[in-house]
């Protein structure tokens, strides 16, 4: 038990001495999780629009003062005629033209029916179709209020309720996928390289030549990783709660399991990565592309996996982070208990022994 | 017998690193691989510390099988490879902890056995590793090797790229090691360090050519050396080349190492042969054998 402390304590000397991967560690983390929360979000907020309002009756300009005071949109700009609608876009200026037809107010009393018109620039496409989500919705609204008084019968009326995120902020999203992801980097990509240092300094030779069991080295290296995974999971989960108010509406103490339970997958994954590559730099590919790529691609971080082509999604469900996103979006969205996850919890638990077997297996004894 | 070998050999894919190679080490020997890089010491190192498999023959280290008791050996050899093999990123003092640890003893419990090799390095222990000298880093390496008491020692190479002064303090602490009752394999390529020890084996091509005592391997040496030297050794070489008798010649040092085919043979006769050659300064006079002439005559 003494030379399997002072093993560890040997391992601790090495992270701390090592500033590039103290950075790795620690900045990673804290510059993704804020990254992801801020810069990247599928909302849409003081969208700059244009409006071309042919009539300019009392009718448009109530729904353009409706639109305008949304939030969502800032009327940049009066257009004259139809040929500007074509400059402004190409300018850049805004991302929607509103065009209400001639005799907008007229043909609505008359006619029960009057046109407007979205233009949206749909180089971006999804912001385009949230524009005009949005526009219909406001134009719809005030529709709503214009026929309080009358007497239409049979009228069908769709409400809709989002739960678990009732605001569509897009960082809830976003912050489990994120932890996953960091949590993923931190334990497979670090542990693998700290194993394959030994080897290529070789002082793995030495190791071997020594009464330390091979199961004692890989524990060793291990458990400092365990340690600094969990501050990580602890300090992506403080500021998603401080910073994006992103709640955990579950126990707090399963998530903390889970997410045990997940680094010691991915320590898992590191190990096996580490049996298999001579050097710090095949480690680090094989990381990169073996197991960033597809944890980001294919676990339904980013693009949904209901929404892929039947093969990606077969491969998907061997993906460990497939499966902690899941968890991870019970436990904080929904607040469901292990009774509701368990499933996923076993699929983890599954790969991980299989990934520990694997590379018990794999593990020499010797050189060769 | 605290080394034994019996027959191994080791091929990778197409290359035989080690071929039939039979050797013993006595208790309380130092004995020495002598042979130049390629020849195969660090694989027998490798085998000998369980860290290959041979493919052919047996090989037992301190009576302990290197295949079947591999965990005996590991816990009784004391190993430092060929490369500086601690954590540079680990201070001197860190790196002596570690090993001591891992092998479940202290610095102070065994510190007799390297007080002689620590005390020099003992100044600069808060230094990392990484930035001791090569001389210092050998010391060091030494004493992590050392740190448990072990039965036999195996060292690979280690005076290469390390100073001459430190060159020969390393051999000193051997010697001082050797007399605390610990067996000791060491592998080099230099020939002046194989008159160091106390027999030696030297091996060519993964093959051994003799095993010996220095002084035997010399004694056997069938010719008498002479040195010869001129000006121009480039064109001495080459002159002794198409000298008629000549046996061997080959450059040792400042001189050429020159051998004859007769028994009867007169330097008087050679001096006359490169006088006629044009050559200035010639000076021939018989010399010691050394463990380099042998092996060069063996490696023929």
């Amino acid at each position: 038990m003494k030379r399997f402390i002072g093993f560890i304590k040997k391992e601790f000397y090495h992270i701390f001495r090592d500033t590039r991967s103290l950075f790795i560690l620690f900045g990673m983390p804290i510059a993704q999780i804020l990254l992801f929360g801020f810069a990247i979000t599928n909302e849409i907020n003081n969208v700059d629009i244009a409006v071309f309002d042919k009539s300019n009756d009392a009718t448009t300009q109530e729904i353009v003062q409706k639109i305008s005071a949304s939030n969502y949109f800032s009327i940049k700009q009066n257009i004259t005629n139809e040929a500007e609608i074509e400059t402004v876009f190409q300018k850049g200026k805004v991302l929607a033209v509103l065009v209400f037809e001639k005799d907008f107010k007229k043909n609505l009393t008359k006619d029960n029916a009057a046109k407007v018109h979205v233009i949206t620039d749909a180089t971006d496409p999804n912001t385009a179709n949230s524009i005009t989500n949005y526009i219909s919705a406001i134009i719809g609204s005030y529709q709503k209020e214009m026929n309080k008084n009358s007497t239409l019968e049979y009228q069908i009326e769709t409400k809709s309720r989002m739960v678990y995120n009732p605001e569509l902020k897009s960082v809830f999203m976003f912050v489990p996928g994120v932890m996953t992801i960091i949590l993923m980097l931190v334990s497979a990509m670090m542990t693998s390289i700290s194993i394959t240092r030994e080897k290529e300094l070789g002082t793995m030779e030495i190791l071997l030549v020594s009464p330390l069991k091979p199961f004692q080295v890989i524990v060793g290296k291990v458990i400092p990783y365990i340690f600094l995974s969990i501050i990580n999971a602890v300090v992506i989960v403080i500021l998603s709660l401080f910073i994006f108010k992103m709640p955990v509406q579950g126990s707090l103490f399963l998530l903390a399991l889970e997410s045990v339970l997940f680094i010691i997958t991915s320590l898992s994954l590191g190990i096996l990565i580490s049996t298999v590559s001579a050097t710090q730099q095949t480690a680090m590919m094989i990381s990169l592309m073996g197991l960033m790529l597809p944890t980001i691609l294919l676990s339904g971080f980013i693009f949904p996996v209901s929404s892929m082509p039947l093969p990606l999604q077969v491969i998907s469900n061997i993906i460990p982070a497939k499966w902690f996103i899941l968890i991870l979006k019970g436990i904080m969205l929904k607040g469901v208990g292990l009774a509701f996850i368990w499933k996923e919890t076993l699929i983890l638990f599954g790969m991980t022994l299989f990934f520990i077997a694997l590379s018990v297996k794999k593990y020499k004894i010797r050189l060769e | 017998m605290s080394i034994s070998v019996q027959h191994i050999s080791k091929s990778f894919k197409k290359v035989t690193a080690v071929n039939d190679v039979s050797f013993e080490v006595n208790e309380g020997e130092l004995f020495g691989l002598i042979g130049p890089d390629g020849a195969g010491k660090t694989t027998i190192f490798r085998i000998l510390t369980t860290l290959f498999f041979a493919d052919k023959g047996t090989a037992t280290v301190a009576g302990f099988d290197v295949v079947a008791d591999y965990k005996e050996i590991r816990n009784n050899v004391g190993y430092m490879p060929g490369k500086f093999s601690l954590y540079q990123d680990l201070t001197v003092k860190e790196n002596l902890d570690f090993f001591a640890t891992i092998f479940g003893t202290t610095i102070e419990e065994n510190y007799d056995l390297i007080k002689d090799i620590y005390i020099q390095i003992e100044p600069f222990k808060k230094r990392r590793a990484g930035a001791l000298s090569g001389g210092m880093k050998q010391k060091l390496a030494l004493s992590c090797a050392l740190i448990h008491k072990p039965k036999v020692l195996f060292l690979d190479e280690p005076t290469t790229g390390v100073d001459p002064v430190s060159r020969k303090e390393f051999w000193e602490m051997l010697k001082r090691l050797q007399q605390k009752g610990i067996t000791i394999l060491v592998s080099t390529p230099y020939m002046d360090e194989a008159e160091l020890c106390d027999r030696i084996a030297l091996i060519q091509h993964g093959k051994i050519l003799q095993i010996d005592t220095p002084q035997e391997i010399i004694k056997h040496y069938p010719k008498k050396i002479y040195d010869v030297r001129a000006d121009n050794m480039y064109r001495l070489i080459e002159s002794l080349k198409s000298f008629e008798h000549h046996y061997s010649v080959y450059p040792f040092g400042e001189f050429v190492h020159y051998t004859d085919k007769r028994e009867d043979f007169n330097p008087q006769e050679l001096q006359q042969y490169l006088a006629a050659n044009d050559h200035q300064n010639i000076k021939i006079e018989i010399t010691k054998t050394t463990i380099e002439d042998t092996f060069m005559e063996l490696a023929k």
